[in-house]
């Protein structure tokens, strides 16, 4: 999985106007809407999911035996101790879409204030700053936790598992932060502000940081993005306590260890492994509306492709051949007599 | 050269730091966590004298002080000296090392090659048609980019090995009819191992690549210098090039970071086909809590990454004038 | 300028649109950039196309080479490339940009027509070297030059405009501005074209470096013969160097003549309130008056003629239609979109003045296009340069680079 760097678009958009304070406008584009959709039912699924579940998902049915595929009892089948499926999947979410939204948070500020801060005030509180960002982006972050993980004893502290994966994943949003603040310190009105003796906190807070809106959104989305796959590669390797601390990780670990997939329980680990990518599609996509947003040149400028078909040119321009497509003129001159004029075709 | 004389400091500061971090984790564990560790080791290696040097490795009953403990460290490192294996005793780490790293190195090298430029490459092409089916592929690669390594790598299996049968399901060869070196049917039978792992890291990691190149693509064919590569009439293969050429070199420098994931996402593929990497070592060793290996691993993949970014920052040196004196 | 020989016996026209009009977007909310637009540019004749931000020039230059990026679109007219200098069998006489496909554009671009922008800093690509970029054209167009033969075309090009020819294995952001300017000049003049456009070549430059690379310019011009279709905000550049000038707004061209007739005899109320907006340099001090008001919002236009907002000498018939273009003056050679030139109105005498070399305004003359504005047919132009006469009336807003003139104090 490779980063989409915004780095330079972001740095790009600094060129536009300022926004004060960005106005929301609904968003019109079917990525988005269908992200923020996937989204908010995963939000709900969060708060609800283990309220709803049909049975305990920790409950031993059985003491051993073979997994059973869905049937009416049971909508996703059951594991090998006949625990119902579903229930685990719905009692996952929680501990999963929690953990990662925990991370999310607690990344995003770090890199708020190590990013902002260090693009704003320069010279050795940046250099240092930028070495710490620096050194935590180039260590392999997996490897990272594996090793703390591997040696903490299984935790079933959302908050702490949260918050060590935020150690590892704070340092991308960092660097686009001070990017985007440097770039933002020499623009006028940045300038004026200083001049006219705003305090350093109050420029940062009032004048930098509402302009870094989309970008922090985009940089909290993604983050989320890595804390749900990090959390779940961790649980699948069982570094955490994963019965009765449930998550989609922890299922496919289970499901590993008797070789679902060999074995075709295919019930078992597609749901979470399938949830998983959802929600992270869903981050990506209303990521993608974000990058729109920051970077005008990734709309469909004003043309999309019914809009063109309809009108009878291809919608594709061949950058370099503007086309050429006669439409009725409305009439813009009239002839009125007495005069002398003169037909301007 | 300038500016790769001023990164140096910074690759050898990591470098320090990873050793340092590497040297306290043992000591930073909570106490009841070490106890098990170092009780399961001594079972494992049933020799009280090696658990009692593996207690002193890591501070415990130690009568030298911790700088000097420290000194120690960077010494037996020098010396090529990453302990003992626990699980694997009396191995020493860098054997049980040194017999999994090619086949990483091997599967995630070709792997990651094959999606850059696969995806670079898909990434212009939907750039440069764009409004055609090809924008299409947008939202499919990007569930590819977020569906995690390892599910991917189930799908992979259930789909290609257990549905179609075209390819084993896990391991790094043929554990019956075990052939070494160089011998055709032994390096077909490897690739045949490789094959779905290495399609689960491309088909992962191609996706981002991907979608990085065309936002860049994009926002690069709106510049000027591409307009007038058109309004000179230049054949359309060097417009393209003209534009990809200066798109690609946000990619390089997030290559860097790109590494990381790749990397993590390489140890998770190899886990779950039981691939005979470092990522299976390494899995293996956290479950056998083999301390010395697992400190030993993440010692090794550490400098493999700062090298990899370092070739990084080299190439987009290369690549970018601007970056070569300061203009 | 020696130009004026060609323009005095009218340089047989190169380029001419008819009526083109240019939208951005499709449907209701397409937005009408070029409406209705004529110009013709003589061949060796400087051209000038003025107009503030947003007037739609440099939207009008782009769409005629087909170089317009999306979402524009063109909706209507011609742009009738007259050059039969072509090799022969391959280019047909006269050729309409707008019905030539891919291939015949890609032939004739930067081989008849060339494109200089405003900022070499973008117009350049930075990763590739200065003498690549010289070269990938002759490369491009097949003149059989082998690798030796590009390189010393590359050598002379630079030295041309006054560059060593060091810099072929430089980058761009290893050159200075201005050098990167006359670089782009440089490059456009590669392949010999017939056409140079150049969108404000020198806005982005200091005032000394934008004369410089004018002057040469203006000698380039002389020697090479090429025609320049020249873009820019600030009319008293143009009243130097062009030989006539066109006037846009809000998307319409509303006054066209030759440099000095525009400048010192303006028939439309908007090219008068742009006149006034700057200081001569010499001579007694005007009133800055400026114009009232700002430009319409494209999306939303104003009915009748766009300029009647800002307009003070605006009629009720000019709320409601848009004016064609009327030909105030004597022998032709200059039209103005305004109601006020019907022949029916008194027209003020500000917007009066006798042509220069001439006694009185004429009246309405018969049939003529937009087309022939402009291009110097009258009589009077050939006469303005070096007439002498006005001596210290400060006619040349700046430090005056018409060589001809002489007689000036």
């Amino acid at each position: 999985m490779a980063v989409s760097t915004t780095e330079p678009a972001a740095v790009a958009a600094g060129t536009a106007a300022p926004l004060r304070a960005p106005r929301l406008k609904l968003p019109r584009s079917p990525k988005v809407l269908i992200g923020l959709g996937l989204l908010i039912a995963f939000l709900l699924l969060a708060v609800i999911g283990p309220l709803i579940a049909p049975y305990n998902p920790s409950a031993d049915l059985a003491a051993s035996g073979t997994p059973q595929p869905p049937s009416a009892a049971h909508w996703l089948g059951t594991t090998q101790t006949q625990q119902d499926v579903l229930s685990q999947l719905l009692a996952g979410g929680r501990s999963t879409i929690v953990v990662a939204f925990l991370a999310g948070v607690v990344a995003t500020v770090i890199a708020v204030v190590v990013g902002v801060t260090a693009g704003y005030l320069g010279g050795l509180a940046d250099d240092l700053l930028s070495l710490l960002a620096n050194i935590f982006l180039v260590m392999p972050a997996l490897l990272l936790l594996i090793v703390i993980f591997g040696f903490l004893p299984a935790s079933s502290d959302d908050l702490l598992i949260g918050a060590i994966i935020a150690l590892t994943g704070w340092a991308w949003g960092a660097r686009v932060l001070r990017a985007q603040t440097l770039s933002l310190r020499n623009r006028d009105f940045v300038e004026s502000a200083r001049i006219t003796g705003e305090s350093t906190t109050r420029i940062i807070g009032w004048e930098i940081v509402p302009n870094l809106l989309p970008i922090i959104a985009s940089s909290f989305l993604f983050t989320v993005l890595y804390g749900v796959g990090t959390y779940t590669a961790i649980a699948y390797l069982g570094l955490v306590n994963i019965d009765p601390h449930w998550s989609w990780g922890g299922m496919l670990f289970w499901a590993q260890s008797v070789n679902a997939q060999v074995n075709g329980y295919w019930w078992w680990y597609i749901p979470p492994g399938l949830a998983v990518a959802l929600l992270g599609t869903a981050l990506a996509l209303l990521n993608f509306g974000i990058d729109e947003f920051i970077n005008p040149r990734l709309r469909s400028a004003g043309l999309t492709r019914r809009r063109a078909r309809q009108a009878g040119i291809p919608a594709r321009f061949p950058l370099g051949v503007t086309p050429v497509v006669r439409l009725p003129a409305a009439p813009t001159a009239r002839l009125t007599p007495g005069a002398e004029q003169v037909d301007t075709r | 050269m300038r500016m790769l004389a001023r990164k140096l400091p910074f690759y050898a500061l990591t470098f320090v730091i990873a050793i340092t971090i590497d040297f306290f984790i043992p000591r930073l564990m909570p106490g009841n966590a070490l106890d098990a560790v170092l009780a399961k080791a001594g079972s494992q290696m049933g020799s009280p004298q090696a658990l009692h040097a593996l207690e002193k490795l890591y501070g415990i009953d130690n009568p030298a002080g911790l700088p000097t403990q420290y000194a120690q460290f960077w010494a037996s490192l020098l010396h090529g000296n990453l302990g003992i294996s626990t699980s694997s005793y009396p191995t020493p780490v860098t054997s049980v090392i040194a017999t999994a790293l090619p086949w990483t190195v091997a599967l995630v090298g070709a792997a990651t090659v094959i999606s850059f430029v696969l995806g670079t490459g898909i990434g212009i092409l939907v750039a440069w048609r764009r409004g055609t089916w090809l924008d299409s592929l947008l939202p499919v690669t990007t569930f590819f980019q977020a569906a995690p390594y390892f599910f991917l790598a189930f799908l992979a299996i259930e789909l290609f090995a257990v549905k179609l049968g075209w390819f084993p399901y896990g391991l790094g060869q043929n554990q019956l009819d075990y052939q070494t070196g160089l011998a055709p049917g032994h390096v077909a039978d490897v690739l045949d191992h490789a094959a779905l792992p290495a399609l689960t890291i491309v088909v992962a990691s191609a996706a981002g690549w991907m979608v990085g190149m065309r936002n860049q693509m994009l926002t690069t064919m709106d510049e000027d210098y591409v307009l007038i590569a058109q309004a000179k009439g230049l054949p359309k293969q060097k417009v393209i090039w003209y534009a990809a050429r200066n798109a690609i070199l946000p990619s390089v420098s997030g290559f860097s970071l790109a590494i990381g994931f790749v990397v993590s996402g390489a140890l998770l593929t190899e886990i779950v086909f039981s691939y005979p990497g470092i990522g299976f070592v390494l899995y293996q060793a956290v479950i056998n809590h083999d301390a010395p290996l697992m400190q030993g691993i993440f010692l090794i993949i550490t400098v493999a990454v700062l090298a990899a970014n370092l070739i990084a920052d080299f190439a987009y040196l290369i690549l970018d004038p601007r970056t070569r004196q300061e203009a | 300028m020696t130009g004026q020989d060609v323009r005095s016996q009218g340089g047989r026209p190169l380029i001419e649109v008819r009526g083109l009009r240019v939208d951005y977007g499709i449907g209701p909310d397409a937005v009408h950039a070029v409406i209705d637009a004529d110009l013709t540019l003589a061949a060796g004749a400087v051209l000038g196309l003025a107009g503030e931000s947003g007037s739609g020039k440099s939207t009008l230059a782009y769409a005629m080479t087909r170089l317009l990026r999306a979402p524009g679109i063109i909706t209507g007219g011609q742009v009738l490339l007259h050059d039969g200098t072509g090799p022969p069998g391959e280019q047909p006489a006269t050729l309409d940009l707008l019905a030539a496909d891919e291939g015949q554009l890609r032939e004739l671009r930067w081989s008849r027509i060339a494109v200089v922008m405003q900022s070499a800093m973008h117009a350049l690509n930075p990763v590739v070297t200065i003498g690549a970029q010289l070269t990938d054209v002759l490369e491009a167009h097949k003149l059989k030059m082998d690798r030796t033969d590009r390189r010393e075309r590359a050598a002379f090009l630079l030295e041309m405009v006054g560059i060593s020819a060091d810099n072929l294995r430089r980058y761009p952001h290893q050159l200075s501005g201005g050098m990167r300017q006359r670089v782009m000049i440089a490059m456009a003049l590669a392949l010999e074209p017939a056409v140079v456009i150049m969108d404000e070549p020198t806005t982005a430059l200091d005032v000394v470096t934008q004369r410089e690379i004018l002057t040469e310019l203006a000698a380039l011009q002389r020697d090479l013969s090429f025609a320049v279709l020249f873009i820019t905000h600030d009319l008293s550049l143009l009243v130097e160097l062009a030989d006539s000038i066109a006037v846009m707004y809000a998307g319409r061209l509303l006054e066209q003549a030759t440099a000095a007739g525009l400048y010192r005899a303006p028939r439309h109320p908007y090219t008068l309130g742009l006149l006034r907006s700057f200081p001569p340099l010499h001579g007694a001090r005007k009133p800055l008056t400026g114009i009232p008001g700002s430009p319409p919002d494209l999306r939303t236009p104003p009915p009748g003629c766009p300029f009647h907002p800002r307009c003070g000498y605006a009629m009720d018939v000019c709320r409601t239609e848009m004016p064609a273009a009327f030909w105030p003056g004597p022998g032709g050679g200059r039209a103005a979109a305004c109601w006020l030139h019907d022949g029916t109105h008194e027209v003020p005498a500000e917007l009066a003045v006798p042509e220069p070399g001439t006694r009185s305004p004429g009246a309405v003359t018969g049939a003529r296009t937009w087309a022939e504005a402009g291009t110097g047919t009258e009589a009077g132009t050939g006469t303005e340069a070096g007439t002498g006469t006005e001596a210290g009336t400060g006619t040349e807003a700046g430090t005056g680079t018409k060589a001809a003139t002489g007689t000036r104090p």
